[in-house]
């Protein structure tokens, strides 16, 4: 790793040191390990660890949306529909009770049995599903609820009918909405981050990843497929195109990494939901500090810096 | 009448020509109609054929040709390439792929931004080239289309955007799609500014640069039989098995279902700009 790219990775670290991502009860235990994946961090995963999260982050029982959000929002109520031609159920909103403040929540829904993963649609949404996003920003922009996403989709849904009433253009003017936001806000990655799809609802103030979530351009398997031309090769395409965490980190791409319960967020779903409340919390009360102007500009200003150049 | 014999084949005007019988066809002949053209021959008619109006690819250069006037175009950011931030190896590095590129498109990425004319009316212009990697969008594009709007800005003058793409690029990763909220941020200050952006779509616009600055004209054109879909006809009727409408994704079923100001055949490009330029000039 060149000496620059070492930097950047370290005042990152400091940054997610400072995030009060540790602050609760029964984390004794938790200081020592998050020591251990910083450690982890600067080491670069290896290509074994990275499909270790590809597939934690798409376990059948990793807590989805809906499960954190009745575990960290009280007093939550969903909000359906686009106000235009449909509820698409693979993309939930809401308002709820974070503390004392009220929040708006956008978050994709997966669901667990395979009647209700048909009809959340494997969690891919409609352009239906970025429009219901978009008007419920827009009620929080209209009372100045900060908004709280949760990502988790392979992916927009590919389809028909979802060409027709627009994909592409809605996935572009819901990250326009949320550039526009004077309230805070806050993304964070909880499973997969798949695509367009995903930074749909992921241009944010801060955005945080789960510890075994991805965060990537095209998913393992449609990036072997068109690179290797054999999708079966989608290790390879992982260990090539690096959607974990800790890459995510260096590239300067998230703000900071939500430990989970040893194994896995599946394995303890009350831990994982009281870790991620405590980072979201964290991450708000650090943007509360600024005004609606200041919070914008920093956020353009964020996502202009993004990438790497060289010159000829 | 016991056989088919004899019948008049009503099909045949719809028939598509038989496909070349090995390697891939000539680009200067017509995927649509079959017919030849000599390059000088396409150059002159805007690279449109002539018997079927199928439109061609234009490059970079020769779309900027096509639509500024003489002598008034100053590139911007020439000098900017794409590093390798994630060393990346498919079948082949990464480095080498753009090497190639470069080498034979003459261009140093997928797009060529600059200050110009279009009928008088001064604008910035930002024109993919579907011939560097696929038009595909790294930090290079995102970070030119970004100088593009600023620089739009700094002249108070629209800006022209040119999409010819298959979206990110995948070997720069998740950088890649960080690509889309930039070009995003760049545009909402040029829209704080009061600046305004027209985006013609070409064949083809597809995927994160449909997903983003594309999509996000004041006013959105597409030229004929362009393909603009988020996902390519491919992957989508693999994922779902769905019978894919003949015309799926193009212009066409796109300006029937409100996507798209208006379709705009090559020809008329150059006068259809100049009219909007005038439209927004400012003061």
């Amino acid at each position: 790793m060149p000496n620059e790219a070492e930097m950047r990775l370290r005042e990152r670290l400091s940054k997610l040191g400072g995030m009060k991502l540790l602050r609760g009860t029964k984390l004794s235990g938790e200081l020592a390990r998050l020591q251990d994946q910083i450690d982890q961090l600067q080491a670069d995963p290896s290509d074994e660890e990275i499909w270790q999260s590809v597939e934690l982050a798409r376990h059948a029982d990793r807590p989805y949306t809906l499960d954190y959000v009745s575990r960290i929002f009280d007093d939550f109520f969903e909000l359906h529909g686009d106000r235009g031609r449909a509820d698409d159920p693979a993309l939930v909103t809401g308002l709820g009770k974070l503390g004392a403040r009220t929040v708006v929540l956008i978050g994709h829904q997966k669901g667990r049995d395979i009647k209700e993963r048909a009809a959340r649609n494997f969690g891919m949404a409609y352009p239906e599903g970025y429009r219901k996003a978009m008007r419920a920003m827009a009620v929080a922009d209209r009372h100045g609820f900060p908004l709280v996403t949760m990502v988790d989709t392979p992916g927009a849904y590919p389809g028909v009918a979802a060409e027709q009433h627009g994909q592409g253009g809605a996935i572009a003017r819901s990250q326009a909405a949320m550039v526009r936001l004077g309230v805070p806000t806050v993304a964070c990655v909880i499973g997969e981050g798949g695509s367009g799809g995903a930074v749909a609802i992921a241009v944010a103030d801060r955005v945080l990843m789960q510890e075994n979530a991805i965060y990537s351009v095209i998913s393992p398997e449609g990036c072997a497929a068109i690179l290797w031309r054999d999708a079966g090769e989608a290790r390879k395409a992982a260990a090539a195109f690096k959607p974990d965490a800790a890459h995510c980190v260096e590239l300067g791409v998230v703000d900071g990494v939500v430990a989970e319960p040893e194994g896995g967020a599946h394995t303890d779903p009350d831990g994982a939901a009281e870790l991620l409340g405590e980072g979201v919390l964290a991450a708000l009360e650090e943007i509360e500090l600024l005004d609606a102007d200041e919070r914008r500009r920093a956020r353009r200003a964020k996502y202009r810096l993004m990438g790497v150049l060289a010159s000829a | 009448m016991s056989s088919g014999q004899g019948r008049v084949d009503v099909e045949v005007e719809n028939k598509r020509p038989e496909e070349a019988p090995q390697g891939k066809a000539h680009p200067n002949t017509c995927p649509s109609c079959g017919s030849h053209y000599r390059d000088d021959e396409l150059a002159q008619t805007l690279r449109v054929c002539p018997q079927c109006s199928h439109h061609f690819r234009v490059g970079a250069r020769e779309r900027i040709a096509q639509l500024a006037d003489p002598g008034t175009f100053v590139e911007g950011d020439a000098e900017l390439r794409s590093a390798d931030p994630l060393t990346f190896f498919d079948l082949r590095p990464y480095a080498e792929r753009l090497a190639e590129a470069e080498i034979e498109t003459g261009l140093g990425d997928a797009i060529v931004c600059g200050a110009g004319e279009i009928e008088g009316q001064a604008c910035d212009l930002a024109v993919m080239d579907f011939g560097f990697m696929g038009g595909s969008m790294g930090s290079v594009v995102g970070e030119k289309f970004a100088r593009s709007c600023e620089r739009a800005v700094r002249n108070g003058v629209p800006l022209v955007s040119v999409s010819a793409s298959g979206g990110a690029r995948m070997q720069e990763g998740i950088l890649a799609l960080m690509q889309l909220p930039k070009t995003i941020c760049a545009i909402d200050e040029l829209h704080d500014a009061g600046g305004a952006m027209i985006s013609v779509l070409t064949h083809p616009t597809t995927g994160g640069v449909l997903a983003s600055f594309a999509s996000l004209g004041d006013v959105v054109l597409a030229e004929p039989g362009a393909l603009m879909s988020f996902a390519g006809p491919r992957v989508v009727a693999q994922t779902t098995r769905e019978k894919l409408p003949d015309d799926f994704g193009l212009a066409e079923s796109n300006y029937r279902y409100g996507h798209l100001d208006a379709i705009v055949p090559r020809p008329e490009l150059r006068a259809t700009l100049g009219q909007l330029l005038r439209l927004f000039a400012r003061g």
